[in-house]
């Protein structure tokens, strides 16, 4: 019983993290029909960003209480300038292309970014510094700690953010129209290029936080992290239903939890002959799964209504 | 003699080494209602794609309210005063009825990302009047009580007033409708009419592409015909009916509609 608390709490975090990041894939898809395979990156740069500040900042002696929200503004600004260079640079020239070009320029912008990282922050993990005293809180006999408690509130409170924006506010209603109907959009006065820009600026600041979230918890971050991560976030999009916002948060927050129980128990299943190192083979066997029996996820609409 | 709203001199579009218009003039004055009829494929829904910035034309002057655009970008048309419907609905078919209404709005409100994220008192403000202001328009077109409505669970005419609406949001001057009265009865003809005539008498100039020749002919203070792009006739209705061109166009071809 210790064993699934547990498990739970963990698939909890790790699932905030990737709905976070699952979010920034969704909505890049519901307006361009594009998949943005570089926003694992975003994650990763945002991560690596946050950390040089927060050391940087620590080293000045800047409070911590200071310098970690200075240092996430940073790399949020920082990953909402290279979301919007992505864009830019690599898509909006392709916009009529077929849709097998963008899916490659998102792949070799994944790879630059990947090296550039690699460059300037070399190919050692980064320690996360410790920064508040990460008190752990017992409950039932699993554990919980400062980090992680943060972890979820924070993303609890962005989400919902996030969906008053795009269901309550004109920029939201001109994200939605963008989605349905670009050309029927613009008539109405939608500049679609600034609607698109916004977008993927705000999935980048979304994956920014979600990178200081992972390397908070983990206590380290690494230029090749993104890769995984956007792996699995792209999962649990799909899971949801991708291009549905509330999909996704559903599907990051299941998918964490599959996880979790998986690797959780996966030791007692097959007596022993597979360990918890397996973990990642269960996301991709839902990803599978979910595009063998449900392509268009659990929330996503049927795929006859996009085309 | 006051400059027109709409001005059109020698305007040709091609798609490939396909010319859909040539050599197309025409003016439209401020608060008339214009018609635009041809047989099918005569190249009306191109024009409409001309001057709502769908299409950039290849040949030409396209002036609008004393103002000359080459290649526009239809927002800026939007923010210029044209606003249009289509001839097969393009509503936002997941949005409400309400919300479709308020995205017409946009061009005449500002609020941006900050807007969004702070939710200040003149974000506020404007999001209260935009509401306010869609839903008079609801009320004006006649399907207020939808208003919670997905666009795409309301009936037909009911869509195609949305449409009206919605184009009406964006404080037009020139309101442009493409076959609005397609594929509704008589009685919903009827009350379309007089809906286009109460608009005109706000002051906003009408210009529609219509088969419904009754109509057309019974609404309009003048049409032009096109065929094959160009255009063979103008004038008010009467002149244009006894036109020989426009008789041979719509009954002395092959293709004829």
């Amino acid at each position: 019983m210790e064993i699934f608390l547990q498990q739970i709490i963990n698939g909890l975090v790790q699932g905030s993290v990737y709905a976070l990041v699952a979010l920034g894939y969704t909505m890049v898809y519901g307006i361009l029909g594009l998949i943005n395979f570089a926003h694992g990156e975003v994650v990763m740069v945002g991560a690596m960003l946050a950390l040089s500040a927060l050391t940087a900042l620590i080293g000045w002696d800047v409070s911590p209480l200071l310098a970690l929200p200075l240092s996430l503004i940073l790399a949020m600004a920082g990953c909402m300038a290279l979301g919007y260079g992505i864009e830019r640079v690599a898509y909006r020239p392709l916009r009529h292309a077929p849709r097998l070009a963008p899916l490659i320029t998102a792949i070799g912008v994944s790879i630059v970014l990947q090296n550039l990282a690699m460059m300037i922050w070399g190919r050692e993990y980064h320690a996360f510094p410790q920064l508040i005293n990460n008190q752990p809180h017992h409950i039932g006999g699993a554990i919980i700690n400062d980090i992680q408690i943060i972890i979820v509130i924070m993303a609890v409170m962005i989400m919902t953010g996030l969906m008053l924006v795009v269901h309550r506010t004109r920029l939201g209603r001109a994200m939605r129209a963008v989605a349905e109907n670009q050309h029927a959009a613009q008539l109405m006065g939608v500049d679609i290029n600034r609607v698109i820009s916004i977008t993927f600026m705000l999935g980048s600041a979304l994956a920014a936080i979600a990178g200081l979230m992972v390397s908070a918890n983990y206590g380290l971050a690494h230029y090749y992290m993104g890769f995984m991560l956007g792996l699995k976030a792209f999962t649990a999009a799909v899971l949801g239903g991708i291009g549905n916002l509330r999909g996704a948060m559903l599907g990051g927050l299941l998918l964490g939890l599959i996880e979790s129980l998986g690797a959780g128990y996966i030791g007692d299943l097959t007596g022993g002959f597979l360990g918890s190192q397996y973990q990642d083979v269960f996301a991709f066997f839902v990803l599978i799964a979910v595009l063998v029996f449900r392509p268009s996820g659990l929330l996503g609409e049927r795929l006859a209504e996009r085309a | 003699m006051t400059v027109p709203l709409l001005e059109l001199s020698g305007v040709g579009k091609q798609f490939g080494g396909l010319s859909a218009l040539s050599e197309v003039s025409l003016h439209i004055k401020r608060g008339e209602i214009y018609g635009l009829i041809g047989p099918n494929g005569a190249g009306k829904t191109t024009l409409f794609n001309v001057i709502t910035g769908l299409y950039q034309l290849n040949a030409g002057e396209f002036n609008f309210n004393g103002r000359s655009y080459q290649t526009p970008k239809p927002h800026f048309l939007a923010q210029a005063g044209i606003a249009r419907t289509f001839q097969n609905i393009r509503l936002f078919a997941n949005l409400t009825a309400l919300e479709n209404v308020m995205i017409g709005r946009h061009v005449r409100t500002k609020a941006g990302v900050f807007g969004a994220l702070l939710r200040n008192k003149s974000t506020r403000n404007e999001e209260r009047a935009s509401t306010e202001r869609a839903r008079e328009l609801l009320r004006y077109v006649g399907i207020v009580k939808a208003h919670q409505t997905l666009a795409k669970n309301l009936s037909y005419g009911e869509q195609r007033r949305l449409e009206i609406a919605r184009a009406l949001a964006t404080d037009p001057l020139l309101l442009a409708l493409d076959e609005p009265a397609a594929g509704m009865n008589a009685t919903e003809t009827e009350s379309l009419k007089v809906l286009l005539q109460d608009i005109r008498s706000t002051g906003i100039t009408v210009m529609l592409i219509e088969h419904d020749v009754k109509l057309i002919m019974g609404l309009c203070d003048r049409v032009a015909v096109l065929d094959y792009g160009r255009k063979i006739a103008e004038g008010v209705p009467d002149e244009v009916r006894q036109n020989p061109a426009v008789i041979a166009a719509y009954l002395g071809v092959d293709d004829a509609a």
